[in-house]
């Protein structure tokens, strides 16, 4: 006989026997046990099914949740309208900034400009002065040389 | 029929666009007749196995609401599902299996989202052991009872989670050894063994108590 022949009605093999005997060997008082808890689960979920409906506290948990949801998105928005407006704000002051920079550089270099250019004219006016009192001719050398001794010219 | 024929005698080619319009909506109306059948189908079966799934989810949370959501949870998920169901195994199993699916899910949610409340609405032990039927016995033996049967709350919520599941479905739902398989998606060997380690745990409570 091989051993799934031994299998009994139930189906279960020889080994699958101590099992099931540890699970189903019951005494009657355990037994009583289990049938008082299948009878009060199964009272209650009856209960359970026909009691009337009631959702007061999950509707007060809810339209808390609702009203904290509403009060957040509130503030959210609140701050990124308040922090968009600082930071245009921002934007605006350093643009200006700027524009004030860059306008006292170009007064500078403008002072700069005129500055050297004055400079220049000067040196160009002592370099036709030297150049004019070059020209002086040979001939009036003598004369030019009493008016600088008379001290006229 | 019968003015089918009649308009295949007038006239043969605007007849034939007729019998194919007549067949579409032949079809159509079978179709929607289908529809109707599988969703009166469906309205019987919720119908006949609402309540032990309500039963097995309110056992296995002890909380009302959420068996509730629960309940509803896997009948609308087995509305989605109801085209592929091919009957395999039978409704009741089917849509056990989907109910401890939710169940299982719904734990490990709690668990991953722990900056929630970890309170539930899970009902005490006193409080769901009152539900005993009076029958026949003393003021006194019932008093005895509803100890055990506290007892034996205590005892299944000290189970793990799938030892809970099996103990459940075999004494308060009296599913067979296959079945709770079936439904748990595990081999009826695994079945067996966390059925003896629950129902040892169980006894070992209720004698040491005793």
């Amino acid at each position: 006989m091989s051993w799934t022949d031994k299998k009994k009605e139930n189906g279960n093999t020889p080994l699958e026997q101590p099992v099931l005997r540890a699970v189903d060997a019951t005494d009657e008082e355990f037994e009583a046990t289990l049938k008082d808890f299948r009878n009060s689960v199964h009272a209650w979920s009856g209960a359970a099914m026909s009691r009337p409906r009631t959702v007061k506290t999950e509707i007060r948990h809810r339209s808390w949740r609702l009203a904290a949801g509403w009060a957040l998105g509130c503030v959210l928005v609140a701050g990124g309208v308040s922090g968009g407006l600082l930071e245009q704000h921002h934007r605006q002051d350093l643009v200006r900034i700027a524009a004030a920079q860059k306008a006292a550089a170009e007064q500078k270099q403008l002072e700069e400009q005129q500055e050297k250019a004055k400079v220049s004219d000067e040196v160009l006016l002592a370099e036709v002065d030297s150049d004019v009192s070059r020209d002086v001719p040979s001939a009036m050398e003598p004369l030019a040389q009493l008016m600088v001794d008379d001290g006229t010219k | 029929m019968r003015i089918v024929h009649t308009v295949v005698n007038l006239h043969p080619v605007r007849a034939s666009t007729w019998v194919m319009a007549a067949g579409t909506a032949l079809k159509e109306i079978n179709m929607a007749t289908a529809d109707e059948i599988a969703a009166e189908e469906f309205s019987r079966v919720v119908e006949r196995h609402r309540p032990q799934i309500f039963r097995f989810l309110l056992s296995s949370t002890r909380d009302l609401d959420l068996a509730e959501t629960l309940t509803q949870e896997c009948f609308l998920k087995a509305h989605r599902n109801w085209g592929s169901f091919r009957g395999e195994s039978s409704a009741m199993t089917w849509l056990m299996r989907i109910a401890i699916n939710l169940q299982k899910d719904h734990w490990r949610n709690r668990r991953m989202q722990f900056w929630k409340t970890t309170r539930t609405n899970s009902v005490d032990l006193d409080e769901a052991s009152e539900w005993l039927p009076s029958g026949e016995s003393s003021a006194e033996q019932q008093l005895l009872a509803k100890e055990r049967v506290k007892q034996v709350w205590q005892s299944v919520k000290g189970l793990s989670e799938r030892q809970r599941t099996v103990f459940l479905l075999r004494y308060v739902e009296e599913q067979e050894l296959s079945e709770i398989a079936e439904a748990t998606g595990l081999s009826e060997g695994t079945v067996k063994a966390h059925l003896s380690r629950a129902v040892a745990r169980v006894r070992l409570e209720l004698g040491g108590k005793r």
